[in-house]
């Protein structure tokens, strides 16, 4: 048979094989068309059929939902776009880290917890700082009065990191620190603390959330203006890069942004674009994408509506694989992969009937592993109240053991996938975050928006629909607004920090300054500044002073004599 | 002075606590009821809030507190507004406060404390009924 020949017939056999799909197709349309008119006949009940993040979501959905849809938009796990998952065997392989977020009072009362959370089958470390620490403010600085070990655990200085981790080999366990304003300085004391464990920083493993630009739109705990806290951040990606390869210098976080109120399509957009802005940052530099991408992590909040959430976490990992990919030119496929911690959401639980939160985090769990999450904080029911009680940390965690060894959720790798509903969404999301990069983009880029207050006007105003929303009875919150009974008073023991832990904080920080060599103190902190002037990478110089037992708010200010300090704009 | 005369109200956010959602989405529901709001901002120190409560001559001072400091940083603003002979004004506020915390403070007179999953209705009401009680006194 010649070639014309075999052609025509291929081409009569096409032809007979597109009347058969469009003759499909027109009966699936026609089956539609009259389920759509049986469902418009049917009176339907008021509410509101809208996601919490005020998406309206169609009462099906059909393979006509995906028409237009790129076959190569899911792949399959642990292949690019990544859409199905960040790795090849996912759960099969290694569970979720089951990673509880604690700190409180001073450190040697938060590595108690470290080790009780250690024997209960935890499985990494996760830091809560206080307000000072947070700020960059020593537990004995005026401005920490009332303050002190609140919120978190007090840390100003090697002394109180080396206490926080006694008796917890940090080349073991990987440990996660939530800090950003002064991430560069805390993380230098971690390092020396694991010095002086007399481990090799290169095995260190673990995360500092280091995630500036969400300071300034939502979560306000910042130090220095952008410019010099991206200068920061890019040193500490150079540094890790090279001498602690293992450690993730950066969680970039959506959580903060999402609970200040933003919807779940402005989360995933500002966090992805603040992503793309620290590589853009390292790029600038100088710096190999390729040596600096695979350590970057992610953050994502897990809200209430189950399908969004599951559809936010698969949209991310599509839209960081392509933009890396094929804007930022990374070739290793490791600088492609989204690999995120998620924590369920604390706005979302009430504090009417503070029980039922267990519930509300049990379905925002199972959203993120659904979602294929790499970590897991789950919250604690009482934490509308106080710090959360030890009690109601063990539920917490048990709900995520429950979820992976009852559930069956984790055999299967994106059970969801193809399914309708959730690749729409998928889509949907994905193209919603597109469009605000191209908002984002025409006010100049993210530092701009953030200086015209773009992305807090946002936040606020998604925080006021959604508040509207509740007080008008439309959005139903169960024991809030509809279903009080039993709301009235419950016995829940609340966690109270003891107002001595800031005396004896204050103490042991004045034996601490009388035992170090006050000289090396000066001479460190005297380099540092200079240090700042320049374009040298101050790690550096900041683990000398680290080392020499400088205080955190010694060092702050040795680089803010050169940096400045921020100052936000303020509006409502 | 008139009935006309609009309620000014101060939204504080005291000490080193960045959680401003409450605090915005209160300065924005009380604007919306027609009193004139002024916001602090973040990362207020207890004097630094008399001094704008002074100056802007309000009748209200509302605190949001989530950070856990409310029992050093209520008095300390009570303190310092009887001091500067404004005891006049009503201090109150929100946030994550024990209830036990919340009947201590009110005896050392600061207004009523709102806790989560309040209705901003609620609290406009209750200012609302302190200054007309005011006026009438």
């Amino acid at each position: 048979m010649s070639t014309i020949e075999r052609d025509v017939v291929k081409r009569a056999d096409l032809d007979a094989l597109v009347k058969e799909r469009e003759a499909e197709l027109a009966e699936l349309k026609a089956r539609i068309a009259e389920w759509e008119e049986s469902y418009d006949e049917t009176p339907k009940r008021e509410a509101l059929f809208t996601t919490i993040s005020g998406r309206e979501v169609k009462p099906l959905y059909t393979e006509l939902d995906r028409d237009g849809a790129e076959d190569d938009a899911l792949g399959f796990p642990g292949s690019y776009p990544f859409t199905r998952g960040p790795y090849t065997t996912m759960y099969r392989t290694r569970l979720w880290t089951k990673r509880q977020f604690a700190g409180f009072a001073s450190a040697e009362e938060t590595n108690e917890r470290y080790k009780y959370l250690l024997e209960h089958g935890q499985t990494g470390l996760s830091v809560a700082f206080d307000f000072p620490t947070l700020m960059g403010y020593d537990s004995d600085h005026a401005r920490s009065l009332g303050e002190v070990g609140v919120c978190g655990v007090a840390i100003s200085s090697v002394d109180d990191m080396e206490a926080l981790f006694e008796g917890i080999p940090l080349d073991q366990v990987s440990v996660s620190m939530t800090i950003n304003g002064p991430a560069i300085i805390l993380f230098c004391f971690y390092v020396a603390a694991a010095e002086r464990q007399g481990i090799d920083v290169s095995v260190l493993r673990g995360t500092v959330q280091n995630d500036i630009l969400k300071e300034y739109q939502a979560q306000h705990a910042w130090v220095y203006p952008p410019e010099p806290a991206l200068r920061c951040i890019v040193d500490m990606f150079e540094w890790c890069s090279e001498n602690t390869p293992k450690y993730n210098p950066i969680s970039i976080s959506g959580y903060h942004i999402r609970e200040a109120g933003s919807t779940a399509a402005e989360e995933l957009a500002f966090t992805l674009r603040n992503g793309f802005e620290y590589v853009e940052r390292g790029i600038e530099r100088g710096l190999d994408v390729d040596a600096f991408a695979p350590r970057l992590s992610f953050f994502f909040d897990v809200h209430n509506d189950f399908f969004e959430e599951i559809a936010k976490l698969r949209a991310a990992r599509r839209i960081w694989a392509r933009g890396m990919k094929e804007k930022y030119g990374a070739k290793n496929p490791d600088s492609w992969r989204l690999r995120t911690h998620c924590q369920t959401a604390g706005v979302s639980l009430t504090a009417q009937q503070a029980e039922n939160n267990i519930v509300r985090v049990a379905y925002q769990a199972m959203a993120a592993a659904l979602g294929g999450t790499q970590s897991l904080h789950t919250n604690s029911m009482d934490e509308t109240l106080s710090l959360p009680t030890e009690k109601a940390v063990r539920i917490a965690l048990r709900t995520q053991q429950i979820l992976a060894f009852e559930s069956g959720v984790p055999n299967t790798i994106d059970p969801l996938a193809g399914s309708y509903f959730i690749e729409s969404l998928t889509d949907e999301l994905e193209r919603d975050a597109l469009a605000l990069f191209d908002e984002i983009d025409a006010m100049g880029g993210v530092v701009p928006g953030i200086e015209q207050g773009w992305f807090q006007q946002a936040i606020a105003g998604s925080a006021m629909r959604q508040q509207r929303e509740v007080e008008s009875g439309e959005r139903i919150v169960v024991g809030v607004n509809h279903y009080l009974e039993g709301s009235e008073k419950i016995e829940i023991d609340t966690l109270k920090i003891d107002p001595e832990v800031e005396r004896r904080q204050v103490e042991k920080m004045a034996r601490m300054r009388a035992r170090r060599d006050d000289d090396v103190v000066a001479s460190t902190l005297a380099a540092l500044t200079e240090a700042c002037r320049t374009e040298e990478n101050v790690v550096p110089l900041i683990l000398d002073c680290a080392r020499a037992y400088c205080t955190l708010y010694e060092i702050r200010a040795a680089m803010e004599e050169v940096f400045g300090s921020y100052k936000e704009p303020v509006f409502f | 002075m008139t009935d006309e005369r609009k309620v000014r109200v101060l939204v504080a956010k005291p000490g080193l606590d960045g959680h401003d959602r409450g605090a915005k989405v209160i300065a924005s529901a009380f604007r919306d009821a027609g009193f004139e709001v002024i916001y602090t901002g973040l990362h207020q120190t207890p004097e630094m809030i008399v001094s704008a409560a002074i100056q802007e001559d309000v009748d209200v001072v509302a605190m949001s507190v989530l950070s856990g400091a409310h029992m050093t940083l209520f008095p300390r603003v009570k303190a310092l507004l009887d001091e500067a002979g404004a005891d006049h004004v009503l201090l109150t506020g929100g946030g994550i406060i024990p209830e036990d915390d919340v009947a201590a403070l009110e005896r050392e007179g600061v207004g009523r404390l709102f806790g989560p999953g309040t209705s901003t209705t609620t609290a406009i009401e209750y200012v609302s009924e302190w200054f007309s009680t005011q006026q009438t006194a």
